[in-house]
């Protein structure tokens, strides 16, 4: 169990980092929004996403319909959708475990179980336990601590939010670099312009989304897909 | 309970629900020996790029070009990001290191 708990630490210590830094930059921006650490704590316990906690910052004080919000929660992780594909049948068979290696199934924690070499002396399905949970634990941890420290903190915060806008610049570009085509990219770089032109600020992120899917499902023969990935094999 | 706590309750629960059902989604539907289908893989393969690049369109919606700043502030700090991130590949560095400056120009200079 010791070894267990040593590899799994080693192995998710950068997602740590990462996720104590965006954990906490989230938490000071929901105590800004008027939320206290509790709500920080009950967001990344039942929520548990990066990009979709800081969206939902914004929309916690209510005004977005519930259709709306439904759109637009099942767009930004849609991506998703497609990792557990990988992972079908061993999350299956760890029963009830599965279950939270399910909920749990991040970018960052995809990444790793699909990369971890694990030695052949430990258990393979405690050490997927054993990431999934430690990878929450930061992120529970950062969440919570920015709230607090968001409420005693000395020093002007104003802008600390650039954070998300920063998260999503990064994984554009990783994007950018892990794709062969940049159709997609594009695609959704213009619908969003021509959106936010045509229906304003507070109204253009859900038909910027069904154009870009119109406009992918048009395309999507023109546009050159990676060859899928042999990974978690 | 009050209503303030209503309203944001209820939003956390729906966004808890749909994320979790994005998550669940592929094991309800192809735990057996079905198959996904072409267009849902196809459809997968292309969105996320897709909708990243929505979502830094997102961010800076609220910028108007036409009074002083201008968006440079956001400008500046974005074009360090991914200059950062394409010299050093580095996600700590490239969102706390444009994180600080955008601090430092809204704060101080702009």
């Amino acid at each position: 169990m010791k070894k267990i708990i040593k590899y799994a630490v080693t192995q998710t210590l950068p997602v740590m980092f990462g996720y104590l830094f965006m954990g906490i930059a989230f938490g000071i921006l929901l105590e800004q929004a008027g939320y206290g650490w509790l709500w920080a704590l009950f967001i990344s316990l039942t929520v548990y996403a990066g990009s979709m906690q800081f969206v939902l910052v914004g929309l916690l004080g209510g005004g977005m319909g519930v259709f709306s919000l439904v759109l637009l929660t099942l767009s930004v992780q849609s991506r998703h959708m497609f990792y557990g594909l990988s992972f079908i049948e061993k999350f299956k068979a760890m029963g009830k475990a599965g279950w939270y290696m399910i909920f749990s199934l991040t970018d960052e924690t995809y990444s790793l179980l699909c990369g971890m070499k694990i030695p052949e002396n430990l258990n393979k399905k405690k050490v997927f336990i054993a990431v999934a949970i430690l990878d929450q634990g930061y992120w529970v941890i950062g969440c919570t601590l920015g709230a607090l420290l968001g409420g005693i903190i000395g020093f002007d915060t104003t802008g600390i939010d650039f954070a998300m806008t920063a998260l999503f610049v990064v994984i554009f570009i990783e994007q950018w670099y892990g794709f062969k085509s940049h159709l997609p990219a594009l695609i959704g770089m213009g619908s969003a312009i021509i959106c936010l032109i045509m229906f304003g600020a507070e109204s253009f992120i859900l038909p910027a989304l069904i154009l870009t899917v119109g406009v992918l499902l048009i395309l999507k023969n023109k546009i050159p897909i990676d060859e899928p990935q042999e990974v978690c094999k | 309970m009050n209503s303030e706590w209503i309203t944001p309750l209820l939003v956390v629960a729906v966004v808890a629900l749909c994320t979790f059902f994005t998550r669940v989604l592929p094991f309800a539907f192809f735990g057996g020996e079905k198959k996904v289908p072409e267009i849902i893989k196809t459809l997968g393969e292309l969105l996320p790029p897709a909708v990243i690049a929505i979502l830094v369109i997102y961010c800076v919606k609220n910028i108007d070009f036409f009074v002083t700043p201008h968006g440079f502030p956001e400008l500046i700090a974005i074009g360090l990001v991914a200059l950062l991130h394409i010299w050093k590949r580095n996600n700590l560095l490239s969102i706390g290191g444009g994180t600080v400056v955008y601090m430092i120009l809204v704060q101080m200079v702009f």
